[in-house]
This record gives C-alpha cells, structure tokens and sequence, in this order.
C-alpha cells in the first residue's frame, strides 16, 4: 500500500534496506562514522555493540530522527529498496514511516504519550496515513491490540501507559510498528528493559510478525545471547563504525576481528568456572578528536604499524567482512 | 520558582564555578553594583557628601519639594532635605532587613527542611503540610494583615514577617535536597560503620545538600527588597522617621504630578538594586545547573 | 478521580483550619494590645469603649475559646465591624465586583500572553524570539511591581493618553486594561518562562520521537504531543499564580483608584481601620485557599496519571 514504488531510484531487485557509508555527527562527536549494513525480506539482521558503538543513532538516522540542532547526517545513503530516504523531500519521507518502515523503541513508558490513550496512538497511525474515521481507526486500533495478544484489548484500548506492565506496555510499542504492515521493522534493543522470560515472548511475537508478513527485522542490541538465537546475520559496530559482519552462526563460529573475538571470549562461561573473568581492557574511544587510525588500537591485542590507518572492510569470506589488517591472525584458532 | 533540576546541582565540584561565574558578563555588572550598594549601606556618609549637603536631616521647610539645584543633584523633599542624602541613606535599611531576612529564611528552612526530609515519618507529615499552605499563598495579604496588627514597625518586625511567609519556599528545597541525598550511597555507608546521626548530618548531609537552598536564597534577595519596600510602601512597614526608600515612595506618591523627582530618584535606586540582586542571583543559578554547562 | 478528589478535599479542611488560625494567632493574640493596635496611635480609646470591645472580640477567654467563637463568626458571615461603623461584610459586599473583573481580566492577559509567549520561546529556542522573551522577562521580575505600575501609569495614561489611569467610570473593559495588564505582569514572566521550559522538556521527549517516526504531520506532533503535555505544569501555576495576583491587587487597585477589595485594605491602612484590614484580607486568603483546591482537582482531569495512578 505504500507509494514505494512511486518514487524516484526505486529498484525492486534492490535489498530492502540498505544503509551505505553513513556518517551522523553530534556536536563535535562523530558517533556515525561510516557504516554499511543491508537487510531483505524475512531475514533478521542483528546490529551488535555497546554503548556508545553508534547503533542506536544509526536505527534514528535511518528513520529521520536526527535533526540540527542535536545532530546532523553529514554523509552516506539510507535506500529503501533502491530510493535514497536522505533525498527525499521530508512529506515524501514522512509518508513512508509507519507504512514502509517502523521503529521499535526501547524504553515504552517514555516512547509512549503519558497522557493519551493507548488506542488512541495506536489509531493515531490509521487516521494519519489510510484516513479512516476516528471510529473506523480505533476499531482498527482494537484489532492490533488482539495482534500484539493484549487481553481484553477493546477495555484495554481506553487505558494509559502507566496502566500497563512493563511486557504489556512492549507489545503495545510493537502494536504500533506493525500496525500498517510495514516491509522494515527496526527494533532498538526491544527487550533491554524486560525480564527474562517476557523477553522470550517478544522475540516470539516479533518472530511470528516476520513469518507472516515477510518483514525485514533490525535488531539493535548489546544481548550476544539474543543474536545467536534469533539474528539471521550480524554486524557487530565500535565506535561508530561497522567492525565485522557475516552470517551470525558463522561470525560466532570464528570471529575475523579482534573486537568480536573479545565480546565472544568475555562471556562467561560453566567450563570456566573458577577462573578470573575476561575483560576487554581500556575504555570506549572519545569520539570528539579526529582519528585516522583503527579506533580499536589501544584496546587490541594485535595491533601493527598499518593499524595507524583505519583498515577498509575487508572481504574474509563469502558474504563476510572484517575491517582488520590482521583478520587472517585473528581468524585462524 | 524552585527548580527541580537544582537538587543534582549539589553533587559538581565546585572549581569549575568561579570560571563559569567570570565568564558572564551579567555577573560582572550586578556583582559591582550590588557591593555598591552594600557599601552605601554600610557607610553612607562617604556617599552622601558627594555633591556638598551631606546631611539627611538638614533641612528646611522652606526649600520644601522643590526640584533638582547646584550642590543637591536630586532636589528636596517634602520636609526640605537634601533628597539625594536621604536616598543614599536610604540603602541602609533596605540592605539590612535584607540580610537579617536571608539569615533568618534560610536558618529555619535548612533546620526545618532538613528534619523533614531526613527524619520522614510524622515530623515530615507536619512540616510538609505546613509548606503545603504557604504554596503561592498571597503573601503581601498576609503579611499586611499581620502587621497592621503590630504595635512596633521596625527592621525586627518587618524581617520577621518576611521571614515568616519566605522559609516555607526555602525548605521545600532543602527538603528535595535532603531527601536526594540521604538516600546516596555515602550516608549508607558512613552509617555502615557506625557513624552518629548528628555527625551524618553535619558532615555528610548538610554540606552536599546546602547547595540549591544557597542558590535559592541569593535568588529571593531582590524579592525581598522589592517586598520589604512594598510593604513600607503602603504604610505597614517602616514609618517615618525611618530613612528608607519605601518610606520615601510612600510620601513621594501624592505629589508625583506637581513634584516627580520625588518618585523618581528613590525608584531608579530601588529598582536599580533589585534588578542587580536578582541578575546575580540568576548568574549564580546558571552556573550552578548541570544543564546548561 | 472520585477518590483524588475526595482525597484533596480531605486535606484541604486542616489548611483552612490552620490558615485561619494563624491569622487568629498573629492578629489577636500576640503580646500587645490587639485593640490599641488595630486602632492605630492616632485614635484614643475610651476605657469603656475598649472594654466592649474587649468583650465583643472575647479577648479576656481562653485562646481556643475565642478562636473557635472567631471561626463561628467566619462562618456565619461576621468579620468583624470598621471603625466607621459600617460590617466588613457589607464594605466586602460592595466592592468584590470591581476586584472580581480586574482579577478576570488580568488572569486572561496573563494566561494568554504567558502561554502564547513561552511557547513561541520554547519552539524558536536559541532565536531572536527566545532571547526576547527571556531577555524581557528578566527585566520585568527585576523591577519591583509598584514602580512599574507608576512607569505605565504615568507614560501610558498620562502621556500617551491612550488609556484610563483613575477609576472606574469608563466601565469594563476599558478601565481594566491598563489595570489589569500590570497586575499580569506581576506573574507574566514566571507563566511564559515555565510554559518555555516545559515545551523545551517536550521537544526532547522520546514520545515525541515516537510520534514522528510514525509518520505524523509536523502540525499534528507539535499541537498534540507537545503542547498538550507542556501545558499540564502550566495549568497547576496558573492556579498558584492567583496568589500573587490577589496580593497584587492591593497595589494595583490603590495607585489606580479602581474601589475594588485591594483599595479597601490599601486606604484603611492609613486610616489604622484595623478591622477592614484584616476582614478584607482573611477573606482574599481564603478564596486564595478555595481556588488552589479547585485547580488541584483540574490538574488531576487533566492528568491521568494523577487520577488513575
């Protein structure tokens, strides 16, 4: 239903979402620093770093979140099926939202209006882009609610946001992406706030959503557990910049960068028990000086002279990259 | 209006503020004019004998209202005083209702507010609700009322009754600050090794939550000015014949179309020195807030 | 919202209880003569007159006593009688009409303008329009109340002429205007620059992020998501704000000789009628009293999370 296919650069052999040498900067902060990353119908794409890594503020990049005065897009492309969003005029762009590609916030109470009701931001989506009537959109909003398997949704939809529990509160979040069926979904680490077992149930339902409908799934998030269990392929970020990516069962299998064999060996582990904990040493990069080098240098543990220019991603199999001069080291055990 | 983000404030070091502070230049100006005018308040006479007449109380009926001459630079007032004297004067009784004002405002609201928020329980109940009332409570209203029932108007009586409706403010942030930092991990841990409740408080809860109510009260010395002379102003505060600009305006108000200089010189030293208290005060409050550094 | 508003009802009954005792305490019963003070040094009692009144106010019972007779007396309508003779009651009864329309219109200038002012503020944040507002609020909370009253009074009404300075003749609205815009200006600036800082929290609100990565038109984000939750503080500091309007009134009504309330207490004053001044005054606390009850119960409409948390 969307107008996808209207606009210009549009190339439906294209990947669905395809993000290319993005570049955002805050202030003085370069937090994006070139990252590419792509994902198609029905897969799931895991985006895996830590705090600070850019992964978050790439998913708001994609989506037109990042404005001036807070932040700029300073370069790259974000394509929709071959149309470049950056491009577009900004009530082009505003259509696609919601019905072409959607987010997932991480925290609901605050992603979601205090003072509206649930069924009212939910019928919001259906006033704004199919134009139903307020009575049409919230019987619309009702059955999304049913969708995201909210109990006695038609009572529930009167409700506010602080009514709900935590789990309860996510679905109503994912309510409101999947609402207009859309071809993307980015969810920003949708279950860092949740327990363990109610964790289990969104990724069920997202999971469900994307066997359904054939959607591509982003997933943000800093849970290695989570990749390994759900994410088709990963892109594991640092300080902005994408440091490896590959299929998930194989990045895991042998890592090719000395970032991703760190995060793998740090996990603990039962074999293990008894031992110290493996640490990543030093601290995450202040991302205000220039660098031309590789930002993991101090931290590394293979560090040479050609570690003083940042490497390129660097093709080290069939669909697998590692921006590392010394991946071959890295990768074999 | 307190504000909330003030309460976070207390937990910077403080070497970055006087760097902060020198770097506004609204600091700069109403600091000089506010010792200026602590300083015409302190000693007068060393302004006062500037144009020639020094003397407040020199005066003679005959020279009664009339405008500005050579020696007098603001005229005469009513009675024929040199009005320029009685202005710098004048400073006097303001400054010092000020500063009996703050100290007494911020005694109570650091004692109250910091009992409440420490102890909780009933003692909070009951100051809390106490505060409760005075919240936007029409304060001039009340503080008219009580006066008007005052056999003496004095500096004493009127800086308790300023004091009286100003502490509850005052204390509502104390007591945020308080409540903020009694639950900090460091008065857990000194009472973890057995410290006192009075030495809990006096050093390690007092100095890191002092620092809002401090900010607040620099704030409100220009409301207090403006208050006491509001008060003088309509006839329940000083009464002549106290030298004070309040008393001044409140004379100079029947004559302001035949003699204006009467209302005019005593209003641009008031609003002169308000205005400056209360730019410092907004420095002083920029540079402490974390948000705007 | 049955059992919120039921709640502050509750509470509201002991603030009224101990408002009007303090004023009791602070009138009546400090060390003095009440009877001499309140009737001034100009005006000598005669021992007998001063015996009646003594007995009229019960001042020779026990504390309790008098305050409960004096809160019987609230209730049923007595504060007290001026010493010209005439109830408070009936000086009240004839003069709240005036104070009623200068509070009213300056309630609305203030409203208005401050919400109109904060919000364009907080919306052009870092533009001219903020530095404006912000720079303008500065001076008018920096300049204390009754000169500005005099500056407007003189350069509006006397040399531009374009308004009334005195009086009531001219009839609402135009007799209010000048009034009742200074009287705003009493807690103008604190209403826009509160209404500015709660756009700017809103502006920054994930939900607003929310609301435009699904699609919303710009319009619907701002007038909906943004300005419908930055007014909720407002509204609670519109109520608050009430207060400082009364006490304003006082001045307001005095230098422009409207015969409302305030003018009542402003030229008794002078007069040492001690009891106008506080019948007048006690009854301006309590409304004060009744409306920040009655806006308390407005917020919790407003906010679903008060009333249903």
């Amino acid at each position: 239903m969307s107008s996808l296919e209207s606009l210009p650069g549009y190339d439906a052999s294209a990947p669905l979402l395809s993000v290319s040498d993005l570049h955002v900067r805050f202030g003085r902060a370069q937090v994006v620093n070139g990252v590419d990353y792509a994902v198609d119908g029905g897969r799931t794409l895991a985006v895996l770093g830590e705090s600070g890594s850019g992964k978050s503020v790439t998913a708001r990049a994609i989506m037109g979140l990042v404005r001036p005065p807070r932040g700029t897009v300073t370069a790259g492309s974000v394509k929709l099926r071959g149309v470049d969003l950056l491009t577009l005029p900004e009530e082009s762009r505003r259509r696609l939202r919601a019905t072409t590609i959607a987010m997932v916030f991480q925290d609901a109470l605050s992603a979601l209006n205090p003072v509206l009701s649930v069924g009212y931001q939910i019928a919001e989506l259906f006033r704004a882009h199919r134009g139903l009537s307020r009575k049409e959109a919230h019987k619309r909003a009702v059955e999304v609610l049913d969708l995201v398997r909210i109990p006695a949704a038609a009572r529930r939809a009167r409700d506010y946001p602080h009514q709900f529990s935590g789990g309860m509160r996510q679905r109503v979040g994912i309510g409101l992406a999947i609402a207009l069926n859309p071809q993307v979904i980015i969810a920003d680490e949708p279950t860092t706030a949740l327990d363990v077992t109610v964790q289990a149930q969104i990724i069920r339902l997202l999971r469900e959503i994307q066997r359904e409908h054939g959607t591509a799934l982003v997933l943000i998030t800093h849970d290695m557990g989570l990749v390994a269990d759900v994410a088709d392929r990963v892109a594991v970020m640092y300080a902005g910049r994408v440091v490896e990516q590959g299929g998930a069962a194989e990045v895991y299998a042998g890592p090719a960068h000395p970032y991703t064999e760190a995060l793998l060996g740090a996990i603990p582990r039962p074999e293990l028990r008894g031992r110290r904990l493996a640490v990543i040493p030093g601290a995450p990069p202040d991302l205000t000086g220039p660098d031309g080098g590789c930002r993991f240098r101090p931290r590394c543990g293979y560090g040479v002279e050609a570690c003083e220019q940042a490497p390129p991603a660097l093709a080290v199999g069939p669909g697998r990259l590692a921006a590392c001069h010394e991946w071959k080291r890295v990768a074999t055990p | 209006m307190a504000s909330s983000t003030l309460v976070s404030a207390s937990a910077e070091p403080r070497h970055g503020l006087w760097r902060e502070l020198l770097r506004r230049p609204a600091f700069a100006v109403s600091s000089a004019v506010a010792l200026v005018i602590c300083a015409m308040a302190a000693v007068p006479q060393l302004f006062a004998g500037w144009f020639g007449a020094g003397d407040p109380r020199r005066c003679a009926l005959v020279d009664s209202g009339l405008p500005p001459a050579p020696g007098h630079p603001f005229g005469f007032d009513i009675q024929g005083c040199d009005l320029y004297s009685n202005v710098v004067y004048g400073a006097r009784s303001s400054v010092l209702i000020a500063l009996l004002v703050t100290a007494g405002m911020m005694l109570i609201a650091v004692v109250l507010g910091g009992l409440a928020g420490y102890f909780r329980g009933w003692a909070d109940a009951l100051i809390s609700r106490v505060m409760d009332v005075f919240f936007g409570f029409p304060s001039l209203v009340g503080m008219i009322v009580i006066l008007q029932a005052a056999s003496t108007h004095n500096e004493l009586t009127v800086s308790a009754v300023l004091i009286l409706f100003g502490w509850p403010a005052l204390a509502r942030v104390m007591r945020g600050s308080v409540l903020a930092v009694a639950t900090s991990e460091y008065v857990a841990a000194a009472r973890g090794v057995g410290s006192g409740t009075s030495r809990i408080l006096l050093r390690h809860v007092l100095p890191n939550s002092f620092g809002p109510v401090a900010v607040l009260t620099g704030l409100n010395i220009g409301g207090v000015i403006a208050s006491e002379s509001a008060l003088t102003f309509l006839g329940v505060g000083l009464q002549t014949p106290a030298i004070s600009w309040g008393v001044q305006l409140n004379t100079a108000q029947q004559y302001f179309l035949t003699a204006p200089h009467l209302l005019i010189f005593p209003s641009i030293f008031l609003t002169v020195t308000v205005f400056s208290f209360v730019l410092l005060g907004d420095a002083l409050r920029d540079a402490f807030d974390p948000r705007l550094r | 919202m049955g059992r919120y508003a039921v709640h502050r009802l509750l509470m509201a009954v002991p603030v009224l209880l101990g408002t009007t005792f303090i004023i009791y305490l602070a009138v009546y019963a400090l060390p003095g003569d009440p009877i001499q003070a309140l009737a001034g040094p100009n005006r000598i009692l005669s021992p007998s007159v001063e015996q009646a009144l003594r007995e009229r106010f019960h001042l020779d019972d026990p504390l309790v006593v008098q305050y409960g007779l004096y809160l019987k007396g609230l209730l049923s309508g007595d504060l007290g009688t001026s010493f010209t003779g005439r109830p408070v009651s009936e000086v009240i009864a004839g003069s709240w009409p005036v104070t009623f329309q200068l509070g009213v219109t300056a309630w609305l200038f203030m409203a208005v303008l401050g919400v109109l002012l904060g919000t364009v503020a907080g919306l052009q944040r870092g533009k001219l329009a903020d530095a404006a507002v912000l720079g303008g609020t500065t001076v008018i909370m920096g300049v204390p109340f009754f000169v500005v009253a005099y500056v407007a009074q003189i350069v509006v009404g006397v040399d531009l002429g374009w308004l009334p300075v005195s009086g009531t003749e001219a009839g609402w609205p135009l007799a209010y205007i000048l009034p009742g815009m200074v009287l705003a200006l009493y807690s103008l600036p604190q209403v826009a620059r509160l209404t500015r800082t709660s756009v700017l929290d809103n502006l920054s609100a994930d939900h607003v992020d929310t609301a435009t990565a699904k699609g919303l038109a710009r319009r619907a984000v701002v007038l909906r998501h943004i300005l419908r939750n930055s007014l909720i503080p407002v509204v609670s500091l519109l109520g608050v704000s009430l207060g400082y309007l009364l006490s304003g009134t006082v001045l307001i009504e005095g230098i422009f000789n409207l015969p409302g309330l305030g003018y009542q207490i402003f030229t008794a004053i002078p007069q040492h009628d001690g009891p106008v001044v506080v019948g007048v005054g006690t009854l301006l606390v309590l409304v004060f009293l009744l409306v920040n009850l009655l806006v308390d119960l407005l917020y919790g409409i407003l906010d679903p999370r008060i009333r249903l948390g």
